[in-house]
């Protein structure tokens, strides 16, 4: 039994032997060789779109090795981010799961002379540390749809506000530029909940204002699936909505079905949080100078549903 | 009317003291606060169909799945004396499935509508037997075994239908998550009643509810009595698996959305506090369907009064935390005995000082 156990470990680490041995080989074609650590595609809609695009631009037609490794949990994260360092890669690239604990990754890349960007989230380290960071800027988000919605003219706004999960960047920073205009009083609060990104929870708090019988002009949901439950509770109980509806409805992240609701017209507005950077950081590559700044901010874009075409769902709707 | 008062204090409701005396405190405690929360109006929804609204109708529409999975749920803490975490995690599998059959579905009718939930329900009864065999047959504690499905459900949720929230729109769901036309009432509730009912017939027309209790208070008398406990824990576990089913298709048609990471979120313990609230012991034997049910309009009435009182919905938790410690300790064993002797004190008293007045 135990000459099997022996036999069998011998055999393992044959394998293993050969298997490294044999990614070494392959090392030299002219490929660039990238290594990028991400959260799993499973996330959310706006997770599956920033791996499927990653993958496609660093493809091996446009002349690039990718390695993946996708996990939420931020100690794995750092684990494969050393691995890849080991493997040697020209790039690593990070959207990590945590802000903090990636200053030893960083230098430890810096020696092995890996170039490192970071991308979708910031990291806490210093900036000599890496090339670049292509990130979304959640704030300016909220500020454009916020701006949006004031060059609507409204005679006044009576807003019910929906959070996502409090404390996540998406809600800090969409909440922050409406919180500026309740505190200003340009705007109304009529409620501000949080519904943690859950579509029936969402519906629930609209539905107890329609109940409380306070009027209310907007919904300002913060993301997609929470504007429509909040619409579900307008359509339960008759109020109209949209471009030629009472109430003015604005979600968030450009989900294709939800820009398809924009087009018919049932909803004003829906801002994007843009998940695609990775053609971003393939020009500055390929480029072959370093970066001129280290902030790089995706450009998010938002739709009307006055101006929104059938083109634009197909460009930047995320999912089917 | 003295007597019936009497009979209360006596806990003469038996279990169901608990629930209604909670129902009757949140009830006046709403009418003291705003004397309209209770009106129920007609609205016409944007299908111009005439249809009830107001905080109850909310109140027990909103609370529609959780009270079908607090009947489930029940049932398998009374036969195991343990509960089944991961109903969230099972519905949003069931909810994957229901949503991916009407997707491939080149027209969607009645048929492929009743084709769906019915797929659906076999793959919740599944994951439920799964749960069960581990609980019934290898002796796994319910909570640990079901641990595993509730890490794990929602990623298979996930490959059912990829990671962004697939919509489905059509007359047929929305009538199932909404209001039929000519209906005022939501569907939802119609849903909870026809499945109490399902479950009183079974009751009535099998032992299942007698052989139940007995495996929950002792499985080992009940197997020496000719009752098969491997048996009933895994028929109690399969049952629980058609009630998450029912749960998740009514979840996914009330918006015509799937999320598999948000649907039907955190239920499992709402429905454990259903059970608990209801007055049935967690620790299995005897058990009231429609204490749970009760249970279950009794968290979703704190809920929406937190929402009507604008209370922020981060502290909603905290204050719902707060209700539920002060309803399940007056509704543990030790208040009960103590109130119990009290009273019967109290009455000796009485009758002492009545007799000592006759005698002057």
């Amino acid at each position: 039994m135990r000459k099997c156990k022996a036999l069998f470990l011998v055999a393992v680490l044959v394998i293993c032997c050969m298997a490294t041995a044999c990614g070494k080989e392959d090392k030299k074609d002219g490929l660039i060789k990238i290594g990028v650590v991400n959260n799993p595609p499973s996330e959310s809609g706006y997770r599956e779109a920033n791996v499927k695009d990653m993958e496609t631009v660093f493809s091996k037609e446009n002349g690039y090795e990718l390695k993946t490794f996708y996990s939420k949990v931020n100690d794995e994260q750092l684990q494969a981010a050393k691995g890849f360092i080991t493997d040697g890669v020209d790039y690593l690239l990070i959207s990590a799961a945590e802000t903090t604990g990636w200053d030893d990754v960083f230098k430890k890349a810096k020696e092995a002379g890996v170039k490192v960007y970071i991308f979708d989230r910031k990291i806490a380290v210093d900036e000599s540390l890496y090339e670049a960071a292509v990130v979304s800027d959640m704030a300016k988000e909220g500020e454009t749809a916020v701006n949006w919605l004031l060059s609507q003219n409204l005679d006044e706004y009576k807003v019910i506000h929906i959070q996502g999960a409090m404390g996540s960047d998406a809600q800090v920073g969409r909440t922050g530029a409406l919180d500026a205009q309740f505190a200003s009083g340009k705007m109304k609060k009529v409620v501000q909940q949080t519904a943690a990104w859950d579509e029936a929870e969402a519906k629930k708090i609209v539905e107890t204002v329609i109940n409380s019988g306070e009027d209310f002009n907007v919904i300002y949901a913060e993301n997609d699936g929470m504007a429509k439950g909040a619409v579900a509770a307008l359509d339960e109980a008759g109020i109209t909505h949209g471009v030629n509806g009472k109430v003015v409805v604005i979600g968030f992240d450009c989900n294709k079905w939800a820009l398809r609701e924009l087009l018919a017209g049932k909803w004003n507005y829906d801002g994007q949080c843009s998940p695609f950077q990775a053609k971003i950081i393939s020009d500055l590559i390929k480029s072959g100078k370093a970066p001129t700044q280290k902030l790089i901010i995706n450009e998010e874009k938002g739709f009307d549903a006055k101006t929104i075409t059938e083109n634009d769902i197909n460009t930047y709707g995320l999912g089917d | 009317m003295k007597n019936a008062i009497k009979k209360l204090f006596r806990g003469g409701l038996g279990q169901l003291t608990i629930p209604l005396v909670a129902i009757a405190l949140l009830a006046i405690f709403n009418l003291i606060r705003d004397p309209g929360f209770f009106s129920i109006g007609i609205a016409h929804n944007s299908n111009g169909n005439a249809v009830l609204s107001g905080n109850i109708i909310s109140i027990i529409n909103g609370a529609s799945e959780l009270a079908i999975l607090a009947i489930g749920m029940t049932l398998v803490t009374a036969a195991c004396g343990g509960q089944d975490i991961s109903v969230g995690a099972a519905a949003a599998i069931a909810g994957s499935v229901f949503v991916k059959v009407l997707k491939s579905a080149s027209s969607i009718n009645g048929g492929t509508v009743l084709l769906a939930f019915l797929l659906s329900c076999i793959v919740a009864m599944l994951f439920g037997a799964f749960n069960g065999t581990l609980v019934a047959v290898f002796k796994i504690q319910p909570m640990i075994a079901t641990l595993i499905l509730y890490t794990c459900g929602r990623s298979i949720a996930y490959w059912i239908n990829g990671g962004a929230t697939p919509t489905i729109s059509n007359s047929i769901l929305s009538a199932i998550g909404g209001f039929i036309p000519g209906i005022p009432l939501p569907t939802p509730v119609i849903i909870v009643v026809v499945m109490a009912i399902l479950f009183k017939l079974l009751f009535h027309f099998t032992s299942l509810e007698l052989f139940t209790q007995s495996v929950g208070i002792n499985g080992g008398a009940a197997r020496l009595n000719g009752i098969n406990p491997t048996f009933i824990k895994l028929l109690s576990f399969v049952l629980l698996g058609a009630c998450v089913s029912v749960a998740g298709c009514i979840g996914v048609s009330r918006l015509g959305l799937i999320n598999h990471e948000t649907l039907l979120l955190d239920i499992e313990m709402d429905a454990i506090l259903a059970v608990a609230i209801g007055g049935n012991s967690l620790g299995g034997g005897r058990f009231k369907i429609i204490g749970s049910i009760l249970g279950a309009y009794i968290i979703q009435t704190l809920t929406i009064t937190l929402y009507a009182m604008k209370v922020s919905s981060t502290d909603v938790k905290a204050y719902k935390a707060i209700v539920i410690v002060l309803l399940v300790v007056i509704g543990s064993p030790v208040v009960k005995q103590r109130f119990t002797k009290f009273m019967t004190r109290l009455a000796e008293n009485r009758k002492k000082v009545s007799a000592k007045g006759a005698e002057e």
